[in-house]
């Protein structure tokens, strides 16, 4: 088959960093390719040389078996290479059919009826829950994702790229993108997906190319790549931590009245009805249920992130106030937020300050960390967390997502918390690193710390939880421990059937 | 750690490698044009003391107030994305309220009705009284800074000439000009020892205070910081009222100079010079990231592109027109749009010196 896009012997470096060195990439038409590897293997980049953001050092592009130069975004899709990227990139305040057809002619008079009836077509075509003419900032972010995709699609593109285009979206959600994604592999698109989800590439991919460190490692199909020998590939061992961690598991009965934190009656600002809540010392426990159901806001509302409007916590048994991030901070409360790029990192800073910012707070305004303090600090939890950076002065931004990650939990180490609360802290970065995370929760629950850890993929709460608060529509309604804890009683617990889960 | 070798390309990263460039022009400019540009010369003044004087000296005394300004305006910008326009207004009230203190409601007083410390005091503090009225308006209500500071920028010369019902008041004391020219015995302008004195203070609080990392966290991502325990409505806040204690003492030193103050023409478009001063250091004026010594050093910039245009009889009409060629060029070039250009030409410069190594 004439493939539709081939990628040769491409490399490109960064000041410091070789990013990529000699990677090969192919996709045929009608063929649904993963690019996997870790955080900073070089997906990113190999993306972003295709879609003319970088300019390659070497290599050669052949699209349709012509060798093409692409030098800026606008012409990679004028050649028929559209993107999808993993954070929203379009206008949440213009209208949905709006952010589908702007930038894409030069056209001074717009047909806004027939835009309209086109974005609606396509919409309902694609069986995406949305109108044209409503702000898409007002649709949930699993929406905007999809018209991300409609618009892309809906410019005739030979090569769709989806740059880890499911990391917020739940179940049903990422069902309905697979859907989408097969219809239009039947119409003969070849796709790139890039995804951390294992799951997810045995699902819908054909294809797997896998990098490590800026080069290339090979390429294979679905059938002769089993998950565990994808995973040594990726992370170039072999590998089996996944199964370790499950063993690791300290199965003891928590001292029950050690609670470390106690909450009666919380709630705040955000909509979620009062609950009550108690974590032990050396307790990991989880809040689970579907995007939406309040999870994130119970947390918060525990470290005092959202405006509090109700209930009494205890921290060791004595009643505190909390009502803003530093009173919680204060009692040993530590919060790794959701939204990493919104709400965690401070991108202009180096590692070095995001990583000291948070216990430099607690110290106060007048007791500045001196240089050598600052940066033995950063050096030491740049080396106890494996943070890939040029040095602790690089500014964060620039660091892979997987890595910012490590340096925000860094920060809250950094201040030794008696209780660590984790939103997400998985989302969106390598298997490596997320087994690295869930290590470090169990490690430091056996050090006696507790901790909440949050998760979209309930695998990776069942291993690491031993007690999981089952959420629905903002309210608490279930708790979930011991031999409760498996896939089906969650599912059930979630969906709110009877206990049979006849559905 | 391994040393990185210096490189030519890293030089246009930094951020005071604009400011600098402009200086070094502006010095090759007058050296090639008339040398006795920066003749100093030391030779007593009207009360008999030895004084330095010349052109560079001028620069250094006129540039003291701008100097001020700039430390300030870098705050501002960085905590709020956004600049106080009111900074010449301010220097109007402030002014106007020393005179008003020390001539105690006579417009040519006999003596000084008041200790000139309280009188400046009480500048200074009504200076910080609109810098909190401005931060108010920018930090707790989420006004845009141009237009919150628009109205103390309209409103402020008319308070001033209220406090002195309209009149001009002239200080005969020649105390009171010690301050904006120069103390018997000393040959140093005052003006630079008041701008040194502040510059060691600010250092000396960027060294012992987490001033930077707090206005620099707040700036970049507001959300981030407040989770991390920080007030960023406070930490904005206290930007604007340090903007004026800055704005303060720098009406106390332009009242000084003069001994008496005309409303509208005192520190006229000053905050102009002061926001092209942040701009020239590098930073961005978007908020974020800052360096007090970038602006410093851009505010003597300006002050020096000011005093060649004197130099060269540009008439005072023309002044502005002149000026903003130099900025244009000026600014052009710090963009990072340009550096980037900049950069990517010596790195393939290097690339082909390599080659022919080879």
């Amino acid at each position: 088959m004439e493939k539709v896009l081939e990628m040769k012997g491409i490399c490109k470096s960064f000041p410091g960093v070789k990013a990529l060195s000699d990677v090969n990439f192919s996709l045929n038409p009608g063929e649904i390719h993963a690019l996997m590897g870790e955080n900073g293997a070089g997906k990113s980049t190999l993306i972003k040389v295709l879609t003319g953001v970088y300019s390659k050092d070497e290599g050669e592009i052949i699209l349709d078996g012509k060798a093409v130069s692409i030098g800026s975004p606008q012409d990679a899709q004028n050649k028929g290479i559209s993107t999808v990227y993993q954070e929203i990139t379009l206008c949440p305040n213009l209208t949905v059919a709006e952010n589908m057809y702007i930038g894409r002619d030069k056209k001074v008079i717009q047909n806004w009826k027939k835009m309209n009836e086109g974005a609606n077509w396509m919409l309902k075509n694609l069986d995406i829950p949305a109108t044209a003419t409503q702000q898409l900032g007002d649709c949930s972010l699993a929406v905007q994702q999809m018209v991300a995709i409609a618009r892309a699609v809906d410019m005739d593109c030979k090569v769709l790229i989806l740059d880890e285009p499911t990391s917020s979206l739940d179940e049903q959600e990422v069902e309905k993108l697979f859907k989408l994604m097969r219809d239009l592999k039947a119409k003969g698109v070849g796709i790139i997906f890039v995804t951390h989800f294992l799951e997810q590439v045995y699902e819908v991919c054909d294809k797997i190319t896998v990098l490590r460190d800026g080069k290339f490692v090979g390429e294979y199909t679905v059938a002769e790549c089993p998950r565990v020998q994808l995973v040594s590939k990726m992370l170039g061992k072999e590998f089996d931590d996944l199964a370790e961690i499950k063993e690791n598991k300290v199965e003891e009965d928590v001292d029950i009245d050690a609670y470390v934190f106690e909450a009666e009656g919380l709630t705040s600002d955000q909509g979620i009805a009062p609950f009550d809540f108690t974590i032990s010392k050396g307790e990991v426990n989880g809040f689970t249920g579907l995007l939406g159901s309040g999870r994130s806001e119970c947390v918060r509302a525990i470290f005092g992130a959202d405006r509090v409007t109700g209930g009494t916590v205890k921290v060791n048994g004595k009643t505190v106030k909390i009502n803003k991030p530093i009173d919680a901070m204060r009692n040993g409360i530590a919060y790794l937020p959701e939204d990493r790029k919104g709400d965690g990192i401070v991108g202009e800073l180096s590692v070095r300050e995001n990583i000291i910012l948070a216990l430099q707070v607690m110290k106060g305004f007048f007791k500045p960390f001196s240089k050598a303090e600052a940066n033995k600090f950063a050096d030491e939890y740049i080396k106890l967390l494996g943070i890939k950076t040029a040095s602790a002065d690089t500014p964060i931004k620039s660091l892979s997502g997987g890595n910012q990650q490590k340096c925000i939990v860094a920060r809250w180490l950094l201040t030794h918390p008696q209780y660590l609360i984790l939103d997400e802290p998985t989302r969106g970065i390598d298997v490596g690193t997320k087994v690295d995370i869930q290590k470090l929760v169990l490690k430091l629950a056996s050090e006696g710390v507790a901790v909440t850890f949050i998760s979209s993929e309930t695998d990776e709460m069942l291993r690491t939880c031993s007690r999981l608060v089952v959420m629905r529509d903002r309210k608490v309604v279930g708790e979930l421990k011991g031999a409760d804890l498996n896939q089906n009683k969650i599912m059930s617990t979630i969906a709110g059937g009877d206990e049979g889960g006849e559905n | 750690m391994e040393k990185t070798k210096f490189q030519v390309k890293d030089l246009f990263k930094n951020q005071f490698m604009i400011p600098l460039a402009a200086l070094l022009a502006l010095v090759l400019f007058n050296l090639i044009m008339d040398p006795s540009f920066f003749a100093i010369t030391f030779s007593p003044n009207a009360q008999g003391t030895m004084v330095f004087g010349g052109q560079l000296v001028t620069i250094i005394d006129y540039g003291s107030e701008l100097a001020l300004l700039a430390m300030g305006m870098a705050l501002v910008t960085a905590a709020s994305g956004g600049q106080d326009i009111s900074v010449g207004a301010g220097i109007a009230v402030s002014g106007s309220l020393i005179l008003r203190v020390l001539c105690g409601g006579n417009s040519r007083p006999e003596s000084l009705q008041a200790p000139i410390f309280v009188a400046v005091l009480c500048g200074i503090l009504a200076a910080m009284a609109i810098g909190a009225f401005n931060g108010m308006l920018v930090a707790y209500f989420k006004i845009q800074p141009m237009v919150a500071t628009l109205i103390m920028f309209t409103a402020g010369r008319s308070i001033a000439s209220w406090f002195n019902n309209n009149e001009l008041p002239v200080l005969t004391d020649p105390a009171f000009g010690y301050a904006g020219n120069t103390i018997p015995g000393c040959p140093i302008p005052s003006p630079v020892l008041i701008a040194i004195l502040c510059m060691i203070i600010m250092a000396l609080i960027l060294k012992f205070t987490n001033l930077k990392l707090y206005v620099q966290a707040a700036g970049i991502n507001e959300r981030s910081a407040r989770l991390n325990g920080l007030n960023p409505t406070v930490i904005k806040f206290a930007t604007y009222v340090i903007l004026g204690v800055f704005v303060g003492i720098a009406g106390f030193i332009k009242v000084s100079r003069l001994s008496t103050i005309n409303y509208t023409s005192i520190a006229k478009d000053i905050e102009m010079d002061a926001i092209l001063a942040v701009a020239l250091g590098g930073n961005p004026l978007g908020g974020g990231k800052f360096s007090i010594a970038a602006s410093v050093i851009g505010a003597y910039v300006i002050q020096f592109l000011t005093q060649t245009l004197y130099k060269f009889d540009v008439s005072s009409a023309a002044l502005p027109a002149y000026k903003a060629v130099v900025v244009i060029i000026l600014v052009v070039a710090s963009a990072p749009a340009v550096r980037e250009w900049f950069q990517s030409k010596f790195k393939k410069i290097k690339s082909n010196d390599k080659k022919e190594v080879a």
